[in-house]
């Protein structure tokens, strides 16, 4: 399996690209920035076992927090309130 | 805290093709017969396996979460274990959830956790059974990442602003369920009375789970 | 340049939740338990992945106007048709078939899809 590269607390950027084909990670966080909560383990990555391959070697999963405020410039909420998804490794930039 | 106790499961399931006199079948359901016809005559699948596949469906159902909602209410060590691997703590109590890793998030007096899957419909459905019509809608799945209080509100929940909603979108291999707040009032309850709080929206996360006054 | 796909529908605007429920039909549980028969480990005929992939590639029109098991039969054939589980000949063939059993004999219906 994958090295995981990122532990919890982490400050992560998701990556900026919009790639055709099965994805995982929402558009909605593509380019954003949060924080790892969790490193869950690791898994077979989903873009290759959607055309019949193998997935290996498995991809680290994270759990990464978002801000809603940092994600909805409308957002109709306090500023404590965040969102969590489940993210894999190779879809994370550390932020610089 | 001020929530609505509303809850939406009261109401009576309603047929989802209301015009099934008119249009018996549908292609997709010829299509569905046709496959599951050849694939037994092909010898790939079983009748057998099929009913069975169905009736293990079936037996899923949002009691077997309210259960172990319930037992995490009166045994800490039984909620650590929970909080730490949901498929083993089912087990525990001889409900097999399967391959599928289902993680529990806990409501607090601080944070009110929601889940839902943008991308297609994950549900721990081999706890909590088959998922709502409503889970799976386009409002659903759009709205409730981007205006989760107003979604709540339209469930009849009402968290304060001085609490933090959560929303956690399931798009990998981990599947969800809320671990809601214990009602007050249940001091003395058994398993089994306070399984009867335990609502499947509540461990959803569009509700609380149900008071003693709601019963 | 950005492109957010039909499925992908995280923070697009919608109209308000309607609670609507109801009992799953005979034909739906058989498309969710075909599907599950399908990806078990001695067979690995249909992942969800794969399962999921095709129900992103049906396409804007198509995704919106069918239904959640709808969609799924649909991808799920498509996958089997793509890699001979099934031939585009058999599936017709036996498409017909059933229609013409369920048209012309409404117990016949009753018995496949209410067992």
């Amino acid at each position: 399996m994958s090295q995981a590269r990122f532990n919890p607390g982490d400050a992560v950027r998701v990556r900026q690209a919009f790639p055709p084909g099965h994805v995982r990670t929402p558009y909605f966080v593509r380019g954003r920035s949060g924080q790892v909560q969790q490193h869950v383990g690791s898994f077979a990555n989903p873009e290759e076992l959607a055309y019949g391959r193998d997935g290996q070697p498995g991809q680290p999963l994270y759990r990464v927090s978002f801000r809603q405020t940092d994600l909805w410039q409308d957002y109709d909420g306090p500023a404590s309130d965040t969102l969590v998804v489940d993210i894999y490794d190779h879809w994370l930039e550390p932020q610089s | 805290m001020s929530h609505d106790h509303h809850d939406h499961t009261h109401h009576t399931p309603h047929p989802y093709q209301p015009d099934i006199e008119d249009k018996p079948f549908t292609e997709r359901m010829v299509m569905t017969q046709a496959v599951a016809e050849l694939l037994v005559e092909k010898g790939i699948a079983s009748a057998d396996e099929l009913r069975q596949q169905i009736e293990l469906m079936d037996s899923r159902e949002p009691a077997l979460g309210a259960r172990l909602v319930a037992r995490t209410w009166l045994d800490p060590e039984y909620k650590a274990r929970v909080l730490a691997d949901v498929n083993a703590a089912a087990a525990e109590i001889g409900i097999d959830t399967g391959d599928i890793p289902i993680q529990a998030i806990e409501n607090t007096d601080a944070v009110h956790n929601v889940v839902v899957c943008t991308l297609c419909s994950c549900y721990p459905r081999m706890l909590i059974g088959l998922p709502p019509d409503w889970y799976k809608s386009r409002a659903y799945r759009s709205r409730t990442v981007r205006e989760p209080r107003r979604v709540l509100e339209e469930f009849g929940t009402k968290i304060p602003d001085s609490m933090e909603v959560r929303v956690h979108d399931s798009t990998a291999d981990l599947r969800y369920i809320v671990l809601p707040v214990r009602p007050a009032g249940t001091d003395d309850w058994d398993e089994d009375k306070l399984a009867s709080l335990v609502t499947r929206d509540s461990m959803i996360g569009v509700c609380p789970a149900k008071s003693p006054e709601d019963l | 340049m950005t492109l957010r796909r039909h499925h992908d529908m995280g923070g697009l605007d919608a109209g308000p939740v309607e609670a609507r429920e109801h009992d799953y039909a005979m034909w739906e549980k058989r498309v969710d338990a075909i599907v599950k028969v399908l990806s078990t480990p001695d067979r690995k005929l249909l992942s969800t992945d794969e399962l999921r992939r095709g129900i992103e590639e049906l396409g804007p029109g198509v995704y919106d106007e069918l239904n959640y098991y709808e969609r799924w039969i649909s991808s799920a054939t498509n996958i089997l048709l793509e890699k001979g589980v099934i031939t585009v000949d058999e599936l017709g063939a036996k498409m017909s078939e059933i229609e013409a059993r369920w048209t012309a004999d409404r117990a016949a219906l009753d018995k496949d899809t209410r067992q």
